[in-house]
């Protein structure tokens, strides 16, 4: 029901000029990003001008990216004709199923849905079933969807929703260019100014183009002899140059006819072919057709700017080549991480070593793994008895990464520093020269996995992890039920482990208690150090606030610092809250930093001044700063029943 | 040459309408500007005076698209024909690529145009510029008018055209020869770029 792709139309053979480009650009984002950049995407234009070409181009550069896909191409015609063979054995609901299960739908000509109200309206709900499932719609026609008899508002609207294009006729370079690809497609080689003359014709249409040069073909091969521009002109039947010599008489009032411009312009345009030295502008259309497609074309440049180069066709050539080789390094690295595609490098011909050594990197999975946060250094880790272990194997571990303490597995409850810990270690260990710290979030590590299986490149990223000097994972229990994961952490752990690189964790709980955990995991975890952070201590606390509230000149007061480290609190992120609270009432209000300010704030008023207001409350001490915890709300005595329900009923 | 930039690749002809007041190089502009699509013309630029002479100059660029490569543009200009603005006449000459000469074909103005021819080719020296040098086109323009008020073409190439140079009869305010002679101009002009290239 469908015609298959043909290969000969795709995006390497579709001469690119200022006409087209836009249509050409559109083409390519699409078949990158099926569903996602445009959608749906219309190209239309006069016949002749591509559009088929463009349409099948894009189904193959869109297979070839993702040979999983589901493109199909066909005509208007054959989408009706099988539609109605469809109906015609019962098998309409088949038939939409079958389409709205197509990824890339290609459908050329759709100037032909004038006037076909029943087809119009089931394309209406085959391209709102597509967009709505993200799939990918590209229509081609004669005419802008507004142009198309009595056609469907909807419809208009919808075709006009993604991008509307248009490919214009060729230009004369374009012309050109294309004359000579389709001449060294077969292999017929014609006199220095022969395709220019065909060129400056102005045909507005790249069949007709085709068969000027057809016909030239076949006469050179007859006839064996070599055609020269003049018989060109003659064998096409192009005019003669018209020119009004002067002796000839002018008759009265008669306006010339015609496109005087156009003419003008192919005038030009032939005399400019002859005074530009041909080389000269051999090197001027590759450059435009480079920096159409997005090169530097820095050494073709170049060559233009010197008075008589050598070998200029050896010169193009080379620079074709490195293209094509950066094309194929950029497809590659872009199969193997989205993320390293797309840099300038990769469009840039004189940087084509560094686009090796880039892709040779990410062949080996040489794109870092995410490092440590730098925001956790370990000067800024607060010390106290409640965690000094922990520290003190963390210290071991910097200083001897994977002799001493592999793995080191850091357990406390939330909030008491193992993140930060888990940082600062990584930050040590990365200070090393040539040291690759992989740390990051174990949720992190199992969504590039499943984004790795997703893009078929596990390959890359467990070469990535591999090479890794020390491996940092942050909440290990989120492994749990992971069972993919686990078994590459499992194959991973071992490696490094072999290779005495350091692995630290962070859990909640110790190990042994974590559950759907690999008893192979949770074996290897208590292999090494389980070491322990409990609740802070009362030195732990004060040396945090002392570091919080340090200003530089100023050391905090002793009083409040002993206040805010007797406050009850289970961690020392709980901490971070208390002290905010009571710095923004000291800056609201504008007096300094005290425990008498603290308490204050923390603990309300006596209840005599409260009274002396004049409100009634409900004797529950709320924060005059808002920001509410429960454990802050103090009660001073219960109020009684009349108080409250005035209370809850304001 | 400032025609040929390759570093930019751009070509860019400067040609100059001269002759002597009320010629029709404006006249020759204006047609020009009639049949240039939209997007290929700029805004053409006339200061003229209330009776429609030209003060200053006519300016029209014409971009001609990409041609072999090349980024091609026009720049069509007139001078002020009356005797007394010929510091302008010079300053508008200055780095021209090509001159169409437009006479008056009427019998009675033949003198201006002799005056004029005169005045482009001290002009020209001026800058340094042989007139001989100098790609250069004749129009003899107004050639509708009637036969008993106009030289023919011929007796204009006896009288005017002294290097036969390439001459184009013209009736500039109905469009014929116009292009004709910007086609001549430029054929000159561009075979000058090829001799200029290659050297």
């Amino acid at each position: 029901m469908t015609t298959a792709l043909n290969v000969k139309y795709s995006f390497d053979t579709f001469v690119v000029g200022a006409a087209n480009r836009l249509a050409v650009t559109a083409g390519r984002t699409v078949a990158e990003n099926p569903g996602a950049a445009y959608n749906p995407l219309f190209v239309y234009s006069c016949s002749g001008l591509g559009k088929t070409h463009l349409l099948m181009a894009i189904g193959q550069a869109a297979k070839k990216l993702a040979p999983g896909l589901n493109i199909e191409y066909l005509t208007l015609d054959e989408y009706v004709e099988a539609f109605h063979a469809a109906i015609a054995a019962g098998q309409g609901d088949a038939f939409r199923r079958r389409f709205q299960g197509v990824d890339v739908l290609l459908v050329d000509d759709v100037q032909f849905l004038a006037k076909r109200k029943e087809m119009q309206s089931e394309l209406l709900r085959l391209t709102e079933a597509l967009q709505v499932a993200g799939h990918q719609i590209v229509l081609t026609s004669d005419r802008p969807p507004g142009e198309i008899a009595d056609l469907d508002e909807r419809l208009i609207s919808r075709f006009s929703g993604g991008l509307v294009v248009d490919i214009g006729p060729p230009d004369y370079e374009t012309r050109v260019a294309i004359l000579r690809r389709k001449a060294e497609e077969r292999a017929a080689r014609f006199a220095p100014g022969v395709l220019e003359t065909v060129a400056g014709a102005a045909f507005d249409n790249v069949r007709e183009l085709m068969g000027a040069l057809n016909r030239l073909v076949a006469y050179q091969a007859v006839n064996e002899t070599e055609i020269n521009a003049a018989t060109a002109k003659q064998l096409l039947g192009l005019k003669a140059e018209a020119a009004v010599p002067a002796g000839a008489a002018v008759s009265r009032g008669a306006a010339p006819a015609g496109d005087e411009f156009g003419q003008f312009l192919a005038d030009v345009t032939v005399g400019l072919g002859k005074a530009v030295e041909a080389w000269r502008a051999r090197v001027a259309e590759a450059i435009l057709r480079w920096e159409g497609e997005g090169y530097r074309t820095r050494r073709l440049e170049a060559l233009l700017e010197q008075e008589a180069p050598t070998a200029v066709d050896d010169a193009i050539g080379a620079y074709e080549k490195d293209v094509e080789r950066l094309k194929m390094l950029e497809t590659e690295v872009a199969q193997l991480d989205p993320q390293a595609s797309g840099q300038s490098l990769f469009r840039d011909p004189e940087r084509l070593a560094d686009a090796e050594a880039t892709a040779a990197q990410v062949r080996t999975g040489a794109a870092p793994p995410p490092g440590p946060s730098a925001a956790f250094s370990l000067t800024s880790y607060a010390v106290g008895p409640s965690n000094d272990v922990a520290v003190s194997a963390a210290r071991d571990v910097i200083a001897r990464p994977g002799k001493k303490y592999n793995p080191l597995v850091l357990v406390g409850k939330s909030g008491l520093g193992k993140t930060h810990l888990l940082n600062a270690i990584g930050l040590e260990l990365a200070r090393a020269k040539g040291a690759v710290v992989a740390s990051l979030s174990t949720q992190a590590f199992i969504d590039e996995l499943i984004a790795a299986i997703d893009g078929d490149r596990v390959d890359w990223w467990r070469a990535r992890y591999r090479r890794a000097t020390a491996l940092l994972l942050d909440d290990i229990h989120l492994l749990a039920g992971k069972d993919r994961t686990q078994e590459e952490l499992f194959n991973l752990f071992n490696l490094l482990l072999d290779k005495e690189r350091q692995l630290v964790f962070t859990a909640p709980a110790a190990p042994s208690v974590l559950e759907g955990l690999e008893e192979r995991i949770v074996t290897r975890l208590g292999g090494g150090l389980v070491a322990e952070l409990s609740e802070p201590d009362r030195d732990l606390k004060r040396h945090f606030l002392e570091q919080a509230l340090a200003q530089p000149g100023t050391p905090p007061d002793a009083a409040l610092l002993d206040y805010l480290a007797d406050r009850p609190v289970d961690s020392v992120r709980s901490l971070v809250p208390v002290l905010q609270r009571v710095v923004s009432a000291a800056a609201a209000q504008d007096v300094p930093l005290t425990a008498g300010l603290a308490r204050e704030v923390l603990e309300g008023q006596p209840r005599e001044a409260r009274r002396s207001g004049g409100l009634r409350t409900s004797g529950i001490v709320v924060s005059s700063l808002g920001g509410v915890k429960s454990r802050e709300k103090m009660v001073w005595d219960w109020p009684d029943v009349a108080d409250r329900l005035i209370e809850e009923y304001r | 040459m400032s025609l040929v930039n390759f570093t930019t690749r751009e070509i860019t002809c400067k040609i100059v309408y001269y002759g002597p007041g009320r010629s029709g190089k404006t006249t020759n502009l204006h047609y020009v500007y009639g049949r240039v699509p939209e997007v290929r013309r700029g805004r053409m630029v006339s200061l003229a005076t209330q009776t429609d002479r030209t003060l200053f100059f006519d300016f029209l660029p014409i971009d001609l698209g990409q041609i072999s490569g090349f980024a091609t543009r026009f720049q069509l200009y007139t001078v002020p024909g009356q005797v007394y603005y010929n510091a302008t006449r010079r300053l508008v000459l200055q780095g021209a690529d090509g001159v169409v000469f437009v006479a008056d074909s009427q019998a009675r103005q033949l003198d201006e145009n002799l005056e004029s021819l005169q005045n482009l080719q001290s002009n020209l020296l001026e800058h340094g510029v042989d007139v001989r040098t100098m790609p250069l086109a004749m129009q003899y323009n107004k050639q509708d008018l009637p036969r008993e008020l106009i030289l023919s073409p011929a007796d204009l190439d006896d009288a005017l055209n002294f290097r036969s140079v390439p001459s184009f009869a013209a009736d500039a305010l109905h469009g014929t020869g116009v292009f004709e002679t910007l086609k001549g101009i430029s054929e000159l002009v561009l075979k000058r770029l090829a001799a200029g290239s290659t050297a």
